[in-house]
């Protein structure tokens, strides 16, 4: 049995799912049945600062996208930070906390940008027990309005200097949460990582209009006829996640940060995926928004089952292990060549590879064999892309067999090197031949 | 009075049994539905299941309409191929047609509900009657169509579409033929076939006659005379023979009689079926006077055939559904006699049956089956009446790709015609493509071609 025990920046917990800081995690009542079902951890929905609460709009806060089958996949929303009482949230916090001292406890916070702001609220928090604090630098909408949330995220100086006033005061663990809407995401890590910060998350939701009324052309989710962008969160986001988080592992200046996972975790692959590309442990909201609390029992028995298939002990021993593989495009072998193959037993005949390849890529698979309905690749013209793949729906049916160094590829007329070689040493690389010269 | 009572008696059931009975066999499809039936099409390329209808209703287009909130395009996309999209949604042995060649099948042995589909978009046209064509200037040419079934009229939509006057004379008391006399209650409820036929006439410029019988109310010269063109969509108005001992007693009738008698009660209350009834035949006509007799309370209805399983050409679905439904199917029986008593059927004498050097022989070995009433589904034939030296092979006429006759000017689709394939939805398809080369022949008589250097 795999040991899903997490420690991350100190903070354990008995399984890396913890929920992100969002509406699941707004008060006890939520937080409560979140343990019960099995959740290792929470991050609690953002606090602001001493006083008269923020409002929250009084019609929609989330749009959407669906799948087929109305399958939920990307969520928006418009909601701000808790709109609850400080104190309140504060006394919920450290009542949750002596209930359930296993399970870790963050607070997530977003105060205005200025040292006092933060001074102040920092011991409040540290009172209530709480394991370590996220600093929300991602929110893109409202709060960023008033200088706050992304509109610090989106500032590298900021970031420092409002994480270097919480390291010093403050003993709890910092978690600095970044927001994906900017150009490159290692500078705000690299900003975190010198102003001191113990971690990153990331990421927070994405600027977005997920919909437009066409009867009233107005944005979704409307209000009164008028929308906002939103954050975009659920598995639509998952991709766009995992290459960010994989960046901040595989950049020099930042590689070794510990980085809490989140965007569109939904299932125990999702979370196995953030691991080995560098995440220490995962958030999760949206999937928990879509099922409820329970869909942690799946993950926690996937996660712990693939590992105990293949030989992984503990979380130690899978997480950062896809990092080295993730490259710059020009470090790839270019000498590698694989052609797709057609499992006929598989194939349901629907035609989907044939016309992808005809109509838009390499011509390369057939529609008829003898005046039959067949669909094979020809491997004189197929290039290997895996569109086929992508598009066929049935999983494995289609699947990219790489060629055997020594063989001949029929599309180049060339037998495959078993060499390494890739751009930078490329004969049509203008850099390369500059610098053979 | 129950279902246990002998002799050949109406109201067997009470008013809600009726009504039961005889609902839609398959409940249409809500939005929602739809919606998920929908999502299960792949939009395959050059798709297997547009190659298997006979109309080449571009299938996944619709279906793709459908899933995007547009089912009045869908419906567009139906009936540019099939004016007839949802009497066919409803009737078409899909499981035979579209649904057996899904892609789906393969990978899960259940095709996407392409006919449910169907009917899900053209019910939502016919119900708001939304008209998607409109008539090309007049002609000034006049086309008479014989026929008010499901050939006559997509010919005559066809025809008027392209600006032609059209005159269908039909011999019934209502238009719609087969899809008004032939088809199972609960395959068209609440009027569907008059429904369509009205949302067909709709684009204007056809004239039906009714109660007027080729051969007895006109002849085919008088049209030629009166017309430019002429389109035969005649339906089949023999009955094969039993050639049994004792066919007359009675009790004895045509399945097909007993199924357009049913369309056209209101409660079914008023037709009457015996307790113990026999059906002769294997097609659907058999399935379909089977399962209403015995939807109409008859305590016993077993369905003989001549030979076996695998030679009936009602399709597996169609003889589920009457298993289901509580019919006996038994193979290998064929009609000897009728046994009656007092000039009523009492019962039937059947030869067992096998194959022997490819013929259907009797092995010698009767039995008897007890039945107060004996339904011949056993083929119907054309009658020419009326054609005159239009070339017929194997009692059908003869027509090429496109409809032609032997006689110049003549035109002909559906049941009819020699070769087709007894289905609404073949007669449809080639209805619509006489009516295309009508026009073009018409066309060519007024425009003569211009030859450009």
């Amino acid at each position: 049995m795999a040991d899903l025990r997490n420690n991350f920046v100190g903070i354990k917990s008995p399984n890396p799912f913890w929920l992100a800081s969002a509406p699941p995690t707004d008060k006890a009542y939520n937080v409560e049945r979140a343990f019960k079902a099995g959740w290792g951890g929470v991050v609690w929905k953002t606090l602001g600062e001493e006083g008269p609460p923020v409002v929250n709009v009084n019609g929609p806060r989330y749009g959407a996208i669906w799948g087929a089958d109305r399958r939920l996949l990307g969520l928006n929303n418009i909601e701000l930070i808790t709109d609850r009482d400080l104190y309140t949230n504060l006394r919920e916090m450290k009542q949750v906390k002596m209930n359930w001292p296993d399970r870790a406890l963050i607070a997530s916070i977003m105060v205005p940008c200025e040292e006092n702001a933060w001074k102040s609220i920092l011991p409040l928090v540290e009172e209530t027990g709480a394991d370590g604090i996220e600093l929300n630098f991602g929110c893109p909408h409202g709060m960023s309005e008033r200088g706050m949330g992304a509109a610090v995220g989106q500032v590298p100086e900021y970031i420092e200097m409002v994480v270097r006033w919480c390291k010093q005061y403050t003993r709890m663990p910092v978690i600095t949460k970044l927001t994906p809407n900017i150009a490159d995401i290692r500078k705000p890590a690299r900003a975190a990582k010198s102003g001191g910060t113990d971690a990153v998350s990331l990421i927070n939701t994405i600027n977005s209009i997920t919909s437009v009324n066409l009867d009233t052309f107005s944005p979704e989710p409307s209000i009164d006829g008028k929308g906002s962008h939103g954050g975009y969160c659920g598995p639509a986001v998952k991709p766009i996640a995992l290459n960010m988080v994989a960046e901040i592992a595989r950049d020099p200046e930042t590689h070794g940060l510990p980085i809490s996972g989140i965007g569109g975790v939904t299932t125990w692959r999702d979370a196995a995926e953030f691991l080995v590309l560098g995440a220490g442990n995962v958030q999760v909201c949206t999937a928990a928004m879509t099922y409820g609390f329970k869909i942690v029992q799946e993950m926690i028995t996937g996660l712990s089952d693939w590992m105990d298939a293949k030989g992984h002990r503990s979380l130690d021993d899978i997480c950062g292990r896809a990092v080295p593989n993730v490259s710059d495009w020009q470090y790839l072998n270019l000498n590698y060549i694989a052609k797709a193959h057609i499992d006929q037993d598989a194939c349901i005949k629907c035609g989907r590879c044939h016309i992808a390849c005809e109509d838009t890529s390499h011509q390369a698979i057939t529609q008829f064999v003898d005046g039959i309905r067949h669909f094979e690749v020809m491997e004189d013209e197929c290039v290997g892309c895996n569109l086929c793949v992508n598009v066929c729906p049935v999983q494995d049916c289609i699947t990219m067999i790489g060629l055997e160094p020594g063989t001949l590829d029929e599309r180049t007329g060339k037998v495959v090197d078993p060499n390494y070689a890739n751009w930078t040493t490329h004969p049509n690389n203008p850099m390369a031949r500059q610098a053979a010269e | 009075m129950g279902t246990t009572e002998t002799g050949i008696l109406s109201g067997r059931l009470t008013p809600v049994e009726y009504e039961k009975n005889f609902s839609d066999l398959h409940p249409p499809l809500d939005e929602h539905e739809a919606l998920v039936a929908a999502d299960r099409c792949y939009f395959c390329h050059d798709a297997p299941c547009m190659t298997a209808c006979p109309t080449s209703i571009d299938i996944p287009l619709f279906i793709r309409q459908i899933s995007t909130g547009n089912p009045v395009g869908s419906a567009n996309t139906i009936f540019d191929q099939n004016i007839l999209g949802g009497m066919c949604a409803r009737v078409c042995p899909t499981e035979t047609l579209c649904e057996e060649a899904c892609v789906r099948n393969e990978a899960e042995r259940r095709p996407v509900e392409i006919g449910r589909l169907q009917r899900y978009a053209t019910d939502i046209a016919l119900h708001d009657n939304i008209q998607f064509y409109e008539r090309a200037a007049p002609t000034g040419k006049s086309i008479a169509v014989i026929g008010a079934g499901p050939a006559g009229l997509a010919c005559a939509h066809g025809l008027a579409v392209s600006g032609h006057d059209v005159i269908i004379y039909d011999a019934r008391e209502k238009a719609g033929g087969l899809n008004e006399y032939g088809i199972a209650a609960y395959k068209s409820v609440d009027g569907f076939a008059q429904r369509e036929v009205d949302y067909v006439l709709s684009i204007g410029g056809i004239d039906i006659r009714n109660r007027q019988m080729l051969g007895r109310d006109f002849s085919l010269s008088d049209l030629l005379a009166k017309h430019d063109a002429v389109f035969l969509g005649l339906g089949l108005a023999g009955v094969n023979a039993l050639r049994a001992e004792g066919e007359a007693a009675e009790g004895v009738e045509d399945a097909v009689d007993f199924i357009a008698s049913l369309r056209q009660s209101e409660t079914r209350s008023d037709i009457p079926v015996g307790r113990r009834v026999v059906v002769l035949g294997g097609g659907m006509t058999a399935i379909d006077a089977a399962v209403q007799a015995k939807l109409l309370g008859a305590e016993e209805v077993t369905i003989c055939y001549r030979r076996g399983k695998e030679h009936m050409n009602a399709s597996e679905f169609e003889q589920d559904l009457a298993a289901a439904k509580g019919v006996s199917i038994r193979h290998w029986l064929q009609p000897r006699r009728i046994l009656s008593r007092d000039g009523k059927a009492a019962g039937i004498e059947l030869d067992y049956t096998t194959i022997e050097d490819d013929r259907l022989v009797t092995t010698g070995e009767t039995g008897v089956i007890v039945a107060d009433q004996i339904l011949k589904a056993i083929g119907q034939s054309f009658d020419p009446e009326g054609l005159g030296i239009i070339s017929l092979q194997s009692g059908r006429i003869v027509v090429d790709q496109e409809g032609r006759t032997s006689l110049d000017g003549v035109w002909a689709g559906g049941d009819c015609v020699f070769g087709g394939e007894d289905l609404t939805v073949s007669a449809v398809a080639m209805g619509r493509d006489a009516a295309a080369s009508i026009n073009r022949a018409l066309a060519a008589v007024t425009q003569p071609a211009i030859a450009v250097a």
